[in-house]
């Protein structure tokens, strides 16, 4: 069946990818660029996905922004992460609920 | 190096994966909805979250199989959507504990997600195999259930709460980047940096039809390369090894 050999094909790919860096990189890296690089990736990487992705996240984008207006807000005041996460998808319904009426 | 208890490492690790099982289950839900449409069965839905076990990659595949595209386009767009697993699992390798084996890496690196990988570096402690287990489980169990729920109950959550819970895992990048830009400038220069960049390469004229696994990867290494260059980390501890 073909369709086995897409998710097959899907699978393997995604695997691999996250494999062999992982396999083959076990020392620890010398080099002051890389590891400086390394240490802003997870900051560069969770922020690009964030933005501008989560203002269409929504039924509509004042709620998208709303959410993310106040995941800011908390984030920035240190609140833990279900906190932020839990408010900021709060934010969205009770903005939602407002769209409605208006 | 200290030892760690791997007993309580492991329930650091599911302690720490709740949010994420929570945010798993809601996005699963919408994709196995979405399989169920395409025309798959909730089983083979459920196959797809199993074995790959990535948001964006499977919603494009999804795309692709209905598509009847050729094998070498799925590979490609797997590929190019998926290449930021690699930077992170490069990042991940520096902050794994010496005594994480070849075997187990193989294995940590299966549920190498955006999110996984977000909470296990966001732990000041290197993280041990035990730890990883327990951050990986039950989101894994949570992406796969959340895949057949959604395929077998067409749309069971009313479209406001779906909607609402499209940002939680947004939310929680956000938590995961802020407290350190704070206290520390270089980070939130390169963050600004790379919200910037991904807004640029999204809309701007010409750069739109980069896809947005793309965007992500460009935008990671202009933003980290410039980090780097500028504010070189100061020698961390290196007698660790």
């Amino acid at each position: 069946m073909k369709i086995y050999s897409y998710i097959f094909l899907m699978a393997i790919t995604t695997y691999l990818i996250r494999m062999l860096p992982l396999a083959l990189f076990q020392k620890e890296i010398r080099s002051p660029f890389v590891k400086s690089f390394l240490y802003y990736v997870p900051y560069a990487c969770l922020t690009a996905m964030t933005i501008p992705a989560i203002f269409t996240a929504t039924q509509s984008i004042v709620s998208g922004v709303a959410g993310f207006v106040v995941a800011v807000i908390l984030g920035y005041q240190k609140k833990s992460l279900p906190i932020v996460a839990g408010f900021a998808c709060i934010t969205v319904m009770i903005t939602e609920a407002i769209l409605r009426i208006i | 190096m200290k030892n760690y208890d791997n007993k309580n490492e492991f329930i650091e690790g599911v302690k720490n994966s709740l949010p994420i099982v929570i945010g798993y289950f809601s996005v699963s839900f919408t994709f196995g909805i979405m399989a169920a449409k395409a025309g798959l069965s909730s089983g083979l839905a459920t196959l797809i979250s199993v074995t790959n076990l990535t948001s964006a990659g499977q919603f494009a595949g999804l795309t692709l199989i209905t598509a009847q595209a050729s094998y070498i386009e799925v590979f490609l767009t797997q590929l190019i959507i998926n290449l930021r697993y690699g930077l992170m699992s490069l990042s991940l390798s520096q902050k794994l504990h010496p005594s994480v084996t070849t075997g187990k890496r193989l294995l940590i690196a299966f549920a190498n997600t955006d999110e996984i990988f977000a909470v296990s570096v966001s732990r000041p402690k290197k993280v041990t195999t035990a730890y990883m287990v327990g951050l990986e489980l039950f989101p894994i169990i949570g992406w796969s259930l959340g895949t057949f729920a959604g395929a077998v109950t067409t749309s069971l959550l009313p479209p406001f709460v779906q909607s609402a819970l499209g940002v939680a895992l947004y939310g929680m990048f956000i938590a995961i980047v802020l407290p350190p830009a704070r206290s520390h400038k270089p980070i939130a220069f390169v963050a600004l940096m790379a919200a910037v960049l991904s807004v640029i390469f999204t809309y701007a004229p010409g750069l739109q039809r980069i896809s947005a696994g793309f965007v992500i990867i460009i935008t990671t290494v202009l933003s980290a390369s410039l980090g780097a260059l500028l504010w070189p980390i100061p020698d961390t501890k290196e007698g660790d090894s």
